[in-house]
């Protein structure tokens, strides 16, 4: 079962793509493009060769790797369907994180290791936003663990949507998903603006097969992202296996269609605005763990 | 100094030709009084030699003035006193190789063929300003940009994620049509001035008859100026529609982006029904214009118009009320009201600021009503300003186009165009969707074009943008270029 779902994530997270961008669509009056062209994609850029500048080194060639091995770990590591993940120890939502985080190391090395000035820009922007999002990311799993445990699946099983503190670090969750997924507002996926970008520029260089390797790290980042919030957001633990296995799986597409409606009503924030959006989903998950230390529930 | 009214012609040596030291001072004394520099440009004289002329607006007085001056080799720049000057001496010293002394920025702007007939210099290879440090970094942009738009090259010295300076290079469009005109009108004119900025083929096409028709002494019928008046219109509001949702989108604000888009083409296809063309080609012709809007087209225009306008206005209010749209869009690339006027800003980017311009109110056309109230204007010139104005023009357009429609005048369509009388000159002057179009025409001895001067808002606009930028993100780049939405090929011609 738990393989299972190691091996479905892998296959069905370029589809979270697709769902954003198809609600994005209905929501603009748009038919919009197919629902699995990221797979398309995909297959089209392997099949392609691959372009390297001549001023790069092998650090270029390392990011593209970094950028799928992260997700690949964290994605063992996911407590699935109320059950442990293939590999659940104490503390565990630490290493989470900073697997997680491996992919940003490997794209903001290769874009320094171009030496182009836009590609530095990119990375000085990542490292400023990453910086200021990690502690909001463990604030906001720890806010559960003064009960529980320290095991992703005993915080997971801890919170739900409608519980204490549940809503709120579940919208740390979101907000945090938004920005280490380069989602709007933080990040616009669709601009072609060069200047404004975030994580986009940052793949500027990268070509065929590499290109597809980030691209395919970034769906599996994401499906981490949305399947860890529908864990906390759903009460899988006290369902039945296999209706929780499908409620799981239902509430991380559901989790996708909600970053879809967030980004067809928003507007890019001013770059000098997306900390103070971070910070209040760092605060979400501090308000949450102090209550749950000073509370004594 | 002669004077006269848009509409008039006047023979060329009627100009006053004062010595380089007078003429600079005039110049520059006018314009601290308030006149515009609308065209500044060297031409052959009769003799041969090369003359200076500069024309100035005197929009309170709806009236022009012209001064000359024979320059030699050399001659004081103007630009030191008079900044509107800077891009015009910048043109005559690259096109004629007569040297503006002083000048403090004096590099070509089109890289326009050399004058010993050797090869034609790359674009945008040269010196640019650069500022040194160690943690100042230089960004270049372009000619090839990620989006399907026209080449143009920016150089930005950032210091962080702040732009210290910016320099603007283009060029690459440069075809050369201000060189292939004299001896004419001859059957491709009509056809290099509506591909002069394909965007604003309607402003270019009505300055160009406007100017012909002026020394000529044609005054063409009210229903043929009420269908110029009309295809003007619609090209102010498809491309204002499209300007909005190019803000919107290039924000990630989808809506509006998506609307907007779509009803920029309603617009479009509102001047295809007058004449085939979308952007109005083979529509005006001097003389008049070639297609009637017979009753049924007209309740037909009227109906598209009404329900389209209506459209936009939904689209319109709902990216302007949205608190994070007008987060981005307020206090984000505000152009400062004096640098407006110093640098000589025309259309909207210049009432943004707050600068009352609008040659449909200064320099009507004949027979052709004004719009209802006053021209547009914003307040801060931030991008928000810019946005505004926009949305407010729209709503005067489609004011004057309903109009005109239901009471079209009556005429001929088309009057025959005499042959030119020789050495006469006009000057005309457009109010395009962008800004102020200026054709400058004069005859020769058979009637022909001796030279041909054309004017685009953009050469006016282009340095008001590398003023936004200083000390503003550099991500906020993209947004403060759309609000301006310059033409590259209006300005390289």
């Amino acid at each position: 079962m738990l393989v299972l779902s190691w091996i479905l994530a892998l296959v069905l997270a370029p589809l979270l793509f697709g769902i954003i961008n198809r609600i994005k669509a209905l929501m603009a009056g748009r038919r919009g493009r197919p629902l699995l062209q990221t797979y398309f994609d995909l297959a089209k850029l392997v099949r392609k060769g691959v372009v390297v500048s001549p001023t790069t080194s092998w650090v270029f060639r390392l990011g593209p790797m970094l950028a799928v091995a992260g997700p690949l770990v964290a994605l063992a590591l996911l407590p699935y369907a109320g059950r442990p993940g293939l590999w659940s120890f104490p503390m565990d939502f630490v290493v989470l994180a900073y697997v997680l985080a491996l992919p940003r190391l490997g794209t903001m090395l290769a874009a320094l290791d171009t030496g182009s000035s836009f590609e530095g820009m990119g990375a000085s922007r990542e490292a400023a936003f990453g910086a200021l999002a990690e502690p909001g990311f463990l604030a906001a799993l720890l806010a559960a663990a003064p009960q529980s445990g320290l095991r992703l699946e005993e915080i997971a099983a801890a919170q739900d949507l409608f519980h204490s503190g549940g809503a709120l670090v579940c919208l740390a969750l979101l907000l945090l998903l938004l920005v280490e997924n380069a989602r709007m507002p933080v990040d616009d996926p669709n601009t072609h603006l060069e200047l404004t970008m975030i994580h986009e520029v940052m793949v500027l260089d990268h070509s065929g097969p590499e290109l597809a390797a980030i691209t395919f790290g970034a769906a599996l980042k994401l499906w981490v992202f949305a399947a860890l919030l529908a864990a906390l957001a759903l009460p899988l633990e006290r369902m039945a296996p296999l209706p929780a296995f499908g409620a799981h799986l239902v509430g991380t597409f559901g989790v996708a269609a909600v970053v879809g409606m967030v980004e067809s009503l928003t507007a890019r924030l001013p770059l000098p605005r997306v900390p103070a959006f971070i910070l209040s989903g760092t605060a979400c998950g501090l308000v949450v763990l102090l209550m749950e230390v000073g509370g004594g529930r | 100094m002669v004077e006269w009214h848009v509409h008039d012609s006047l023979t060329v040596e009627a100009i006053p030709v004062l010595t380089a030291e007078d003429f600079r001072m005039a110049v520059a004394n006018a314009v601290d009084q308030g006149a515009r520099l609308v065209a500044f440009f060297a031409a052959p004289t009769v003799g041969g030699a090369t003359r200076l002329y500069a024309i100035l607006a005197w929009d309170g007085r709806s009236c022009l003035q012209a001064l000359a001056t024979d320059p030699g080799f050399g001659y004081p720049s103007l630009t030191p006193i008079c900044p509107q000057a800077h891009w015009f001496e910048r043109e005559i010293f690259e096109v004629h190789g007569i040297t503006p002394h002083n000048h403090p920025w004096l590099k070509p702007i089109r890289f326009h063929d050399r004058q010993d007939g050797g090869e034609r210099p790359a674009p945008c290879v040269t010196e640019y300003f650069t500022v040194h440090g160690s943690e100042v970094h230089e960004v270049a942009v372009g000619p090839v940009h990620a989006g399907i738009i026209e080449p143009g090259h920016f150089r930005f010295q950032c210091l962080g994620e702040t732009v210290l300076h910016l320099e603007i290079s283009l060029g690459y469009q440069h075809r050369g049509i201000e060189a292939q005109l004299p001896g004419g009108p001859d059957r491709r004119t009509i056809h290099f001035m509506e591909t002069a900025a394909g965007d604003t083929t309607m402003g270019h096409t009505w300055a160009h008859c406007a100017a012909l028709e002026a020394i000529a002494g044609v005054r063409p019928s009210p229903r043929a100026q009420a269908i110029r008046a009309i295809a003007l219109e619609l090209e102010r509001l498809a491309n204002h529609t499209g300007d909005l949702g190019a803000l919107a989108l290039d924000m990630g604000f989808l809506p509006t982006s998506s609307f907007c888009g779509r009803l920029r083409g309603d617009f479009l296809n509102m001047t295809a029904l007058v004449c085939g063309n979308r952007f109005g080609r083979g529509l005006v012709r001097p003389g008049g214009v070639v297609w009637d809007i017979e009753p049924e087209r007209a309740q037909e225009l009227l109906r598209r118009v009404r329900t389209t306008v209506r459209d936009v206005r939904g689209a319109v209010r709902l990216f302007l009320e949205s608190s994070m749209a007008r987060n981005r869009l307020e206090n984000t690339g505000a152009l400062a009201v004096e640098h407006a006027v110093r640098l000589g800003l025309v259309g909207p980017a210049a009432r943004a600021c707050g600068v009352v311009r609008d040659d449909r109110w200064s320099y009507p056309q004949p027979d052709v009503p004004l719009p209802a109230g006053t021209p547009a204007t914003g307040e801060g010139g931030d991008l928000l300003a810019r946005a505004m104005v926009r949305a407010q023009e729209i709503e005067t357009s489609a004011a004057l186009v309903e109009r005109l429609l239901q009471e079209l005048p009556h005429g001929p369509l088309l009057l025959p165009m005499p042959k030119l009388p020789p050495q006469r000159m006009a000057v005309s002057l457009i109010e395009a969707w962008r800004g102020e179009v200026c054709h400058v025409v004069a005859t020769d001895g058979e009637g022909r074009f001796a030279w041909y001067k054309v004017v685009d808002p953009s050469f006016h606009n282009w340095f008001g943008l590398t003023m936004v930028l200083r000390g503003t993100e550099i991500s906020d780049f993209p947004l403060c270029n759309k609000s301006f939405n310059l033409s590259y090929c209006g300005h390289d011609l």
